[in-house]
C-alpha cells in the first residue's frame, strides 16, 4: 500500500460518488458511475486484489454502464432530483 | 483516538460510500437514481471485504513464487501474499452485483412502459388517481383486438363470396 495514492484515490472515489448521486442530468450521472467503478478498480490492484480488479473493470464497469446508458436512452434524461 | 481512526481508515471509507449509496436508495425520487445508490452500496461491501484481505509493507499479489523450482529449503510465507479467499468471495458478488443491476433496469423499462415516468412521487400520485394509465393500455388493446377482428371477418366474407 503506497499511502499518498490511497488518499488520493479515497478523494476521487468519494467525489465521484457524491457526484454521481447530485447531478440531475442521468447520463451525466451513468458515465461518473462509470469512472467510481474504475476508480474502485484501482483502488483494488493497489490492495493486491488483481483478478477482483480486472472482473470489476469488465462486468461493472462496462456492461453495467452499458445497461444504465440503455436504460436512459429508453426513459428520460432529466431528473427532478 | 489518532491512531484509532487513521489506523482503520478502509473502515471509515466503507461506511461513508455505504451510507452515501443507502442515502441515495432512501431519498432520491429517480428510479435511476436509485439504481445508481444500489450500486455504490454493493461496492462498498465488496470494498469492506477486500480490505480485510490486503496487508502492508511489500505485499504481492496471490501468485506462489519459487513453488515449481524450490526443493523445500523455504516453505511459502503467508505474510508474503494478500489473503486469495475474499477475493474469490467477492469475485461472486460482482457478479451477482451486475445480475441484479439488470434485474432493476428491466423493471424500471416496465414502470416507465405502464407510468410513463420514473419519477416515484408521479408514480405515486397516478396509482392514487385509479390506474388511468393501465386502463389506457387495455382500451388500445381491446379496440386492436376488435380491428383484428372486423378485418379476419371482412377477409373471410369476401372470400366466401369469391
Amino acid at each position: 500500500m503506497i499511502i499518498p495514492f490511497d488518499i488520493i484515490l479515497i478523494l476521487f472515489i468519494f467525489i465521484c460518488a457524491i457526484a454521481a448521486i447530485t447531478v440531475k442530468d442521468l447520463l451525466s450521472a451513468v458515465m461518473i458511475l462509470g469512472a467510481y467503478s474504475f476508480f474502485m478498480c484501482l483502488l483494488w490492484t493497489q490492495m493486491a486484489a488483481v483478478d477482483v480488479a480486472f472482473t470489476e473493470a469488465s462486468v461493472s464497469a462496462s456492461i453495467g454502464t452499458v445497461l444504465l446508458i440503455g436504460a436512459v436512452y429508453k426513459t428520460k434524461r432529466r431528473s427532478k432530483d | 483516538m489518532n491512531d484509532f481512526v487513521l489506523g482503520h481508515y478502509n473502515y471509515w471509507m466503507f461506511i461513508g460510500l455505504m451510507m452515501i449509496g443507502f442515502y441515495a436508495m432512501m431519498a432520491k425520487k429517480n428510479l435511476i437514481k436509485k439504481i445508481i445508490g444500489m450500486n455504490i452500496f454493493q461496492s462498498a461491501i465488496i470494498l469492506f471485504y477486500i480490505s480485510t484481505s490486503a496487508k502492508r509493507g511489500g505485499v504481492s499479489v496471490p501468485i506462489l513464487e519459487h513453488a515449481a523450482g524450490g526443493h523445500g529449503s523455504h516453505g511459502v510465507d503467508v505474510a508474503h501474499y494478500a489473503n486469495p479467499l475474499p477475493h474469490v468471495l467477492m469475485l461472486t458478488a460482482i457478479v451477482v452485483m451486475v445480475a441484479t443491476l439488470g434485474v432493476a433496469v428491466a423493471v424500471t423499462l416496465l414502470i416507465y412502459k405502464r407510468y410513463k415516468t420514473i419519477e416515484e412521487d408521479e408514480i405515486l400520485m397516478k396509482i392514487k388517481e385509479g390506474s388511468s394509465a393501465p386502463k389506457e393500455l387495455v382500451d388500445v388493446r381491446s379496440q386492436k383486438d376488435s380491428i383484428k377482428l372486423r378485418t379476419n371477418i371482412e377477409y373471410r366474407t369476401r372470400n366466401v363470396e369469391l
